[in-house]
């Protein structure tokens, strides 16, 4: 009996402390977000009197929201990004489809230069060669438009192509055929049943895309520098300059941000683990 | 036709090979399209991005690389390997790869962590979801909101300063002011931020370990330690490797974070906030180039390496 008291005593321990890391790592994450949340409701003058974990003395008073929303222009920052994002996404799912469907429903000579072509561009990290495609997008003359995010999120996103070539796998090629003896040309298949039939691969990518876009800052801000062109990302990141120490306008604005976020997040929580994990490992 | 080659070991029969007894005349599609054209009909539009955003820059980079260009001027002269002399030979220049070794360090921590939670959370436990929920959402928030939200945490007598003194330990300090401060602060972010998705593919790793060798485990009287160990650590092995190059690749390029919150000052330079300053600030292109190009071949590097020693798909489970 005694010689099992030690290993009794930790297994009753080891789950006390296994929540109290639980707990710990909760709070860490969210105390942050928290308090920028208290501050975004304080008025000036009880950002500047209490302490940063102060409460605020109105939970109602949203007029800090209202300047950052006005004052910060959200609204066309808002416009902007979703205007980007549906462009974006849309030529994402069609592009990434379509090479996943050339590359593998037909056997052609190029077919290995091409997957290589793909694959080594995988390798080339996006914010090593923003200097030299700065250049070329500027002599499409693109520089200052949203055409220029949209044209490198659509170009340069090779995991979409592999979640749907992955995904395309596992669609049996029979079903082409049968098509294809119906009188169905290869746009058509592609269009028709291929398309349909890739939905949980194009809702894995619409996800993992959107967020990507959502939050990018290094693109438009070195793409997009004029005012009226803000998205949210770079919206946001002139309220250093005006608002300077203004810190209740400041996280208004942050929450204003994190919001949309939250919300697409709780409502598609399970879609959003397995894009990852689906995104990542290829 | 001769479109397909027959050397290609066709697993399935495709659909390009035409049934027996309309072999001719059914090859030119409607519409007048040969068929050894059609893939390419597919791939037109992304292999023309791909190498306009890709390709071409990158060859674009290494040439400007050996040049004076400013980015602007039509006068580009070639200077040969002078920029990469620069760039190793001037400290100010070279200095900012130290910075990297912050977040190297963070993201050591921040894979520690993400294994420890993933592993925790794999099991049976109260509130899993939340908890898992919680622990996975810093990543998915904006980087600028993180920048700001962060901004305030480190305020001198902000956020950290007053749940310090809750603990006894209340300095009042410019956590991101203070030379020897900043970095640590910044790269404590990077972890804050990017431990939530190393924690998910870690997770989704383990889960899809079946289930049964846990079983076999238990009956045979292992402890938890022990199911890490021999079978946890073992099956998930490719998303380590994964995230360690990923860790390494990402401490190279940091530049969301500190550029929103310090902007570089006391210290915080990394490689590409350098880069994109020497480009778009102070017009040398040329330099920025040959200092995009090390950075590139760093990586390519450590990506090589990183093949050699974890070799894909060589999980040995059962």
């Amino acid at each position: 009996m005694t010689l099992h008291l030690p290993a009794r005593r930790t297994r009753r321990l080891a789950p006390v402390l296994t929540y109290l890391s639980l707990i710990v790592a909760s709070l860490v994450v969210l105390i942050p977000l928290v308090v920028v949340f208290l501050t975004s409701l304080k008025t000036s003058q009880e950002v500047a009197d209490g302490g940063a974990l102060s409460l605020p003395g109105n939970w109602l008073n949203f007029g800090n929201y209202a300047t950052a929303f006005t004052d910060g222009k959200m609204l066309s920052a808002f416009g902007n990004t979703a205007f980007i994002l549906l462009f974006s996404i849309t030529g994402t799912v069609l592009i990434g489809s379509m090479t996943a469907y050339a590359i593998d429903r037909f056997d052609f000579r190029a077919k290995k230069p091409v997957m290589a072509l793909f694959l080594i561009a995988t390798l080339v990290p996006g914010v090593t060669t923003q200097v030299a495609t700065f250049q070329v997008v500027n002599s499409f003359g693109l520089f200052n438009s949203v055409w220029a995010p949209i044209l490198l999120y659509m170009g340069t996103d090779i995991v979409s192509i592999y979640i749907f070539l992955q995904f395309i796998r596992g669609i049996p090629v029979s079903l082409d055929e049968a098509a294809r003896l119906d009188g169905a040309n290869t746009l058509t298949i592609y269009w028709k049943i291929i398309l349909p039939l890739l939905k949980p691969a194009i809702a894995t990518v619409v996800i993992i895309k959107g967020i990507t876009v959502y939050n990018d800052f290094y693109i438009p801000f070195l793409y997009m520098p004029s005012e009226e062109l803000g998205t949210i990302s770079t919206a946001l990141f002139r309220f250093k300059g005006p608002f300077g120490a203004h810190w209740e306008h400041i996280s208004a604005g942050t929450i204003l941000v994190i919001v949309p976020t939250l919300l697409v997040f709780l409502f598609l929580q399970r879609y959003i683990y397995n894009g990852f994990a689906q995104g990542a490992t290829k | 036709m001769t479109e397909t080659t027959h050397t290609a070991p066709a697993k399935v029969p495709r659909a390009d090979a035409p049934p027996p007894g309309t072999a001719r005349p059914s090859s030119p599609r409607r519409g007048g399209l040969p068929r050894r054209l059609t893939p390419w009909l597919f791939l037109a539009v992304p292999l023309v991005l791909l190498v306009t955003f890709t390709y071409v820059p990158v060859a674009n980079m290494v040439y400007y690389s050996f040049t004076d260009w400013d980015g602007v001027s039509p006068e580009r002269n070639f200077t040969g390997l002078e920029n990469y002399r620069q760039i190793f030979t001037r400290p100010e220049l070279f200095r900012v790869f130290f910075v990297s070794f912050y977040y190297l360090a963070a993201s050591v921590l921040q894979i520690a962590i993400a294994l420890y939670f993933a592993t925790v959370l794999s099991f049976n436990l109260r509130f899993r979801n939340l908890f898992k929920g919680i622990l996975f959402f810093p990543y998915l928030i904006n980087g600028v909101a993180i920048g700001f939200v962060f901004l305030y945490f480190f305020q001198d007598g902000g956020t950290l300063d007053s749940v310090l003194s809750w603990f006894g330990a209340g300095t009042d300090r410019a956590w991101l002011g203070d030379p020897e401060t900043a970095n640590t602060s910044l790269a404590g972010v990077s972890v804050w931020r990017y431990a939530g998705l190393n924690f998910v593919l870690f997770l989704g790793a383990i889960q899809s370990i079946p289930a049964e060798l846990y079983e076999a485990a238990q009956l045979d009287g292992a402890t938890r330690w022990q199911q890490f160990r021999h079978i946890i650590a073992p099956g998930i092995r490719p998303v380590i490797g994964l995230s360690v190059i990923l860790a390494i690749s990402g401490s190279l390029s940091v530049f969301e974070i500190p550029y929103i919150m310090t902007g570089g000052a006391t210290g915080t330079t990394t490689f590409v906030i350098q880069t994109v300053k020497l480009a778009f600030q102070f017009n040398k292109t040329g330099l920025a180039s040959a200092a995009a190009v090390v950075l590139l071949l760093i990586i390519l590097l450590i990506t090589w390496i990183q093949r050699r020693l974890v070799p894909d798909e060589k999980v040995d489970l059962v």
